[in-house]
């Protein structure tokens, strides 16, 4: 399966520019880090690839098919297919583990049988298995109020899963959680791609963490791709080419962490957990690679 | 001594306040002077007030006891005008709350519809409404059901559409992305956080509609009232009395399962 | 770990399931035995229906003549008038009121006298209240000021008392330790609790007398409804609907004001 994204373009009423035109490739099982300053157009870009944000420009296929060409039933179909992880984990919090799950299956049952709360049992076995995958086992009666922010987010990651999605989008998966969550987070993310044979793409502005869990990086600059690579290929001077924008490692500004305009809620800061210094490079480079 | 110290910095910290509430006091009584001129009451007939209600109240004492066998049917009948009205106001509100809240409005001109329809219930009284759905059923409890239906739409529909107005669109937004439909969305994505606030405001509606329920046979609209305006008419004081007790029993009953009731939501 | 398919049932709020299904069974069967005391029938509702869009159609446009237009003006402005008056002396009557309805203040046959006063006039609506207050008065809009005060002293008197019960102790003291009398310490240690919501209570309970006394003509008691309801006997429609929209309009204006002037307060 491959997600295909071709000269992609949002440009919001207000007049911001956040993406200008991005072209993608995402397939196999591979994980792809996106990663970028805050305001870089990171998180309007996953939002663009199943419409939660309606793009201004540019095609999104998935295996050929034109996201940005479907009506709504068409559109709706589609979504079954891309499972979705946000930041603040988007949880029904009044409702429990269990339908927030079952959240994922609404695509294939009709308005009536959700209603009822009347699931087909193999979609509840496939629930309850994939709970036990992400280490949820016995909570499913649990509201999520209930639950710490690790916990919410395994049942964010549940949800996408038991969607079958074809393709996972991941929207800062980490930046509510403390650093050692965030990487059984992303362990987790990395090994179901690898087992379920599905694409991950996830924001992160950790950079330590991208370089440490993804396959690929691609750096967002302004709305652009200004580097796609290997982690090994990620050096301090593409860093600085993501987060400065091509500045010259010495001309260091005090705070060029920070992208031109705050449009995307979800890069509300890239420094967060000491894992991103101030002048947006990672403090910490781990000298091994990728995974 | 501290007591000076009390005042002064009470008056430094609030001098414009105070300076407000002077004036606000001063209009109001200007306001009240030139309202009792407009109204030309004179002050004899406001001396006689306190003798003539002193008077009624002291012809209502005993209550008539008896009479409560007769004012048991119209009772029912307004409990159930108040929980009919209130089921179909709820059912009506829900829509329109969706129609009058910007985040779930489809569009501006359904978002001034609902807006409209939540002005009008919420301006025109209960017995108002009452009058107009007399003349369309006649009378009977009918039309004191449909009465308090149409009062209570407006009361619920703005307080839900202000509830929805502050849901967390994020959760809306996930069960979107899973490829929910519409009404899937609102059953997983908007339901379960307006729930609470849904119960809470229905009883409490509840509880004022029964209050309302009980005037609305002074315009043939069923309920109690028809009771209380035939004793008031025969000057049957004591009658009266009684209907007026049973109606207080009845209001605080509902007062408290209300209170109860949205305690136990949360 | 999976060797058979497991099943999951949402976990229900009422314990057992049995008693989920008995309270929904119990709310269904109470609203079909409230539909039928207050006589739905598809039919009278299809015929409703039908002529409730003839009403419509009578209402629509709305005219008066300028007799009838001059008429609504005079009425409305004796409504105001009444609102106004209203407020000012229930407002002056709930203060003590309230001070003897607050339990940290009052002793307690006093507490519980005022506190009956109140729960009395919260329960009755205010048109049960003109009703009786007319027969004791006679017509007119004294009728109306008397039933309006009587509804603000409930309303008034409640939410302060409750203030009142919730002040601070503590400074009060401290203020009666310094020496003062007990005058002096109501107005330092009480009274500068309580002003600032005070201000906005007065507001809004004016807000709810508009209202209020646009309806209480309805039964005698002056104002509007005395012209709405002569409307509606004679079936003019379209008059009805001018007087209806008078009364929206100063209702919504008194609302604005209301809500303008609290946010400026608080």
């Amino acid at each position: 399966m491959t997600l295909d994204v071709t000269d992609l373009r949002k440009t919001y009423p207000t007049g911001d520019e956040a993406l200008n035109g991005v072209d993608l490739s995402v397939g196999g099982s591979e994980t792809t880090a996106m990663i970028g300053p805050s305001g870089a157009g990171k998180s309007t870009f996953i939002r663009c690839v199943n419409r939660l944000t309606e793009p201004t420009g540019g095609t999104v296929e998935i295996d050929g098919t034109d996201l940005t060409a479907l009506d709504d039933d068409g559109l709706r179909e589609a979504r079954r297919d891309i499972g979705m992880i946000f930041q603040e984990y988007n949880l029904v919090e009044r409702l429990t583990v269990m339908e927030n799950v079952l959240t994922g299956r609404l695509g294939y049952v009709s308005a009536w049988r959700a209603f009822r709360r009347s699931f087909p049992p193999e979609d509840i076995e496939r629930a309850y298995e994939i709970l036990e995958t992400v280490g949820l086992d016995d909570m499913e009666n649990k509201r999520v109020d209930e639950l710490s922010g690790g916990q919410r987010q395994r049942v964010g990651i549940a949800r996408a899963v038991v969607q079958q999605p074809k393709i996972l989008l991941v929207d800062e998966p980490t930046s509510s959680l403390d650093p050692e969550t965030s990487n059984t987070v992303m362990r987790l993310l990395t090994e179901i791609a690898a087992e379920r044979e599905v694409p991950v793409l996830i924001n992160i502005h950790e950079v330590d963490l991208a370089v440490e869990h993804a396959d690929r990086i691609v750096g967002l600059h302004d709305g652009e791709v200004v580097f796609e690579g290997s982690a090994d290929e990620l050096g301090d001077d593409t860093l600085d080419r993501v987060y400065r924008g091509g500045d010259p490692p010495e001309s260091r500004a005090p705070n060029a962490s920070e992208g031109p305009a705050d449009d995307d809620a979800a890069d509300e800061s890239v420094v967060r957990n000491g894992v991103v210094s101030a002048d947006g490079r990672a403090s910490e480079r781990p000298t091994s690679g990728g995974s | 001594m501290s007591e000076v110290d009390v005042s002064t910095t009470w008056r430094r910290f609030d001098r414009r306040r105070r300076i407000g509430r002077f004036v606000g006091v001063l209009g109001a009584l200007v306001v009240f002077l030139a309202s009792w001129r407009y109204l030309d009451m004179g002050i004899t007939n406001v001396e006689t007030v306190p003798r003539e209600i002193n008077d009624l109240l002291t012809r209502m004492y005993p209550p008539d006891v008896a009479y409560t066998v007769e004012i048991v049917e119209p009772l029912i009948e307004t409990l159930h005008i108040a929980a009919l009205g209130t089921a179909g106001a709820v059912v009506l509100a829900v829509p329109v709350a969706l129609l009058a809240a910007e985040n779930t409005t489809p569009n501006a001109a359904t978002y001034w519809l609902g807006k409209l329809i939540v002005t009008v219930s919420r301006s025109v009284n209960t017995i108002i409404w009452a009058l107009i759905f007399v003349v369309v059923f006649g009378s009977g409890p009918l039309a004191g059901a449909v009465a308090i239906a149409f009062r209570s739409v407006g009361f619920l529909g703005k307080l839900l559409g202000e509830e929805i107005e502050e849901i967390d669109f994020g959760q809306v937004e996930a069960v979107r992305a899973a490829g929910a439909s519409s009404v899937q969305v609102l059953l997983y994505g908007i339901l379960p956080q307006v729930k609470p606030a849904l119960v809470g405001l229905s009883v409490y509606r509840w509880d004022i509609n029964v209050r309302d329920s009980t005037i609305l046979g002074f315009v043939g609209a069923g309920g109690i009232g028809v009771q209380l305006f035939r004793a008031v008419n025969a000057f049957a004081w004591q009658s009266v009395a009684m209907i007026l007790i049973v109606i207080l029993g009845v209001v605080l009953a509902s007062e408290g399962i209300s209170a109860y009731a949205r305690r136990l939501v949360r | 770990m999976a060797a058979e398919q497991r099943t999951w049932r949402r976990p229900t709020a009422f314990g057992r399931r049995e008693f989920k299904w008995a309270a929904y069974v119990g709310l269904v069967a109470f609203f079909l035995w409230s539909a039928l005391g207050v006589g739905v029938d598809p039919a009278r509702i299809a015929q409703g229906i039908g002529r409730g869009l003839t009403l419509l159609g009578d209402f629509f446009p709305p005219e008066a003549t300028p007799r009838q237009a001059q008429r609504i003006v005079d009425k409305m402005v004796e409504s105001v008038a009444m609102a106004m008056i209203s407020t000012v002396t229930g407002i002056l009557i709930s203060v003590p009121v309230a001070f003897m309805a607050a339990e940290n203040l009052s002793p307690k046959p006093l507490y519980y006298l005022n506190r009956g006063f109140i729960s009395l006039s919260r329960a009755l609506n205010a048109i049960i209240v003109a009703i009786l207050v007319v027969k004791a008065v006679g017509l007119g809009p004294l009728a109306g000021i008397i039933t309006i005060t009587f509804k603000t002293v409930g309303f008034f008197a409640k939410l302060l008392a409750e203030d009142l019960e919730d002040i601070d102790m503590g400074s009060v003291d401290a203020v009666r330790a310094a020496g003062a009398s007990p005058v002096q310490t109501l107005l330092y240690g009480v009274v500068p609790q309580i002003i600032p919501r005070f201000a906005g209570l007065s507001v809004y309970r004016w807000d709810i007398n508009i209202r209020t006394s646009t309806v209480v003509g309805i039964v005698g008691a002056g104002g509007i409804g005395s012209v709405l309801l002569t409307a509606f006997n004679r079936y003019s429609y379209q008059y009805v609907s001018a007087i209806l929209v008078a009364i929206i309009a100063v209702v919504l204006v008194a609302e604005g004001v209301s809500a303008v002037v609290r946010r400026r307060y608080q």
